[in-house]
């Protein structure tokens, strides 16, 4: 492999993966709790490719597919909801949210 | 010198992404988050380009920069503005302090976990040919291999699509009667 090893992007997914975890845990819009969710994604996602690249096999690679195609899913599922809170004029901010009763 | 040029380009994306990041998490406008999530994906297709992953670059930028952030900034300029306070305002609260702590706690546990057991296990990369990534070698396994993986992940998309149509015609089912007793009233 030219460049980094597979060392460097464990260390940069670690740390994509951290300020992920920490945008879910400090923010409270559910709109950017969810963006944060992205980036978690996409950290786990960057891993995947980089084994999959060092042992040289695509498996990863098709996990990685699967990922976004589920990470696809939770943001319609989860801008849904959002967007249904919006129209009650309920406001955006998960400390408040308290009930899940339709 | 083509190595040398490979690290620049792998710092250059590094560093981008992590900047990036670290704006989602901090903007007070979830639209400028969106926007700095937007940037963070286009880095983090630069590095898939560079572990030879052409396929999923290109898949990263058209479904997830493309479609999944317009989706996103629809959703933000339809709710209007939402904008919050900065979490890093106000002095450091408890909440804030905890979590500096447990993401620091999972970064400490990943270069710990990776520094001291996998050691020599990851120092041998393999090499691969040129069809590595591509759509064709990619789609082969999708349809051999993994097709189960293939059939679940399409079963998954259809029940959030049915879960999207669900929630929004739900909302607008109980909107309706609100406006009509309004408009008795």
């Amino acid at each position: 492999m030219h460049g980094p090893d597979i060392q460097w992007y464990v260390i940069l997914s670690a740390l994509l993966f951290s300020t992920g975890a920490l945008g879910v845990m400090l923010r409270r819009s559910p709109l950017i709790i969810l963006l944060s969710v992205e980036i978690m994604l996409n950290a786990a996602n960057l891993l995947l490719i980089a084994f999959s690249r060092l042992h040289g096999r695509e498996d990863g690679q098709i996990f990685a597919i699967s990922v976004m195609a589920v990470a696809a899913s939770e943001v319609v599922v989860g801008l849904g909801l959002i967007v249904a809170l919006g129209r009650r004029n309920v406001e955006l901010d998960v400390d408040k949210l308290r009930t899940l009763r339709g | 010198m083509a190595n040398f040029l490979v690290w620049v380009v792998w710092f250059g994306a590094a560093f981008a992404c992590l900047v990036s990041a670290l704006a989602v998490v901090s903007f007070r406008n979830p639209f400028y988050s969106a926007l700095a999530l937007i940037g963070n994906l286009a880095s983090l297709a630069v590095l898939f380009l560079l572990l030879s992953g052409e396929f999923v670059a290109a898949g990263q930028v058209l479904v997830y920069g493309g479609a999944v952030m317009v989706m996103f900034l629809f959703v933000i300029a339809y709710l209007g503005d939402k904008s919050e306070e900065s979490p890093w305002s106000g002095g450091p609260s408890w909440q804030v302090v905890g979590a500096v702590l447990a993401g620091g706690a999972i970064l400490a546990e990943v270069i710990v976990v990776v520094g001291l057991k996998a050691g020599d296990f990851l120092s041998s990369p393999h090499h691969v040919g040129r069809a590595f990534g591509s759509p064709a070698s990619v789609g082969r396994l999708f349809l051999t291999d993994h097709l189960l993986a293939f059939e679940v992940t399409s079963i998954v998309l259809l029940v959030a699509a049915v879960g999207g149509v669900v929630l929004g015609s739900h909302a607008r089912r109980t909107e309706e009667p609100s406006l009509e007793s309004r408009a008795r009233a």
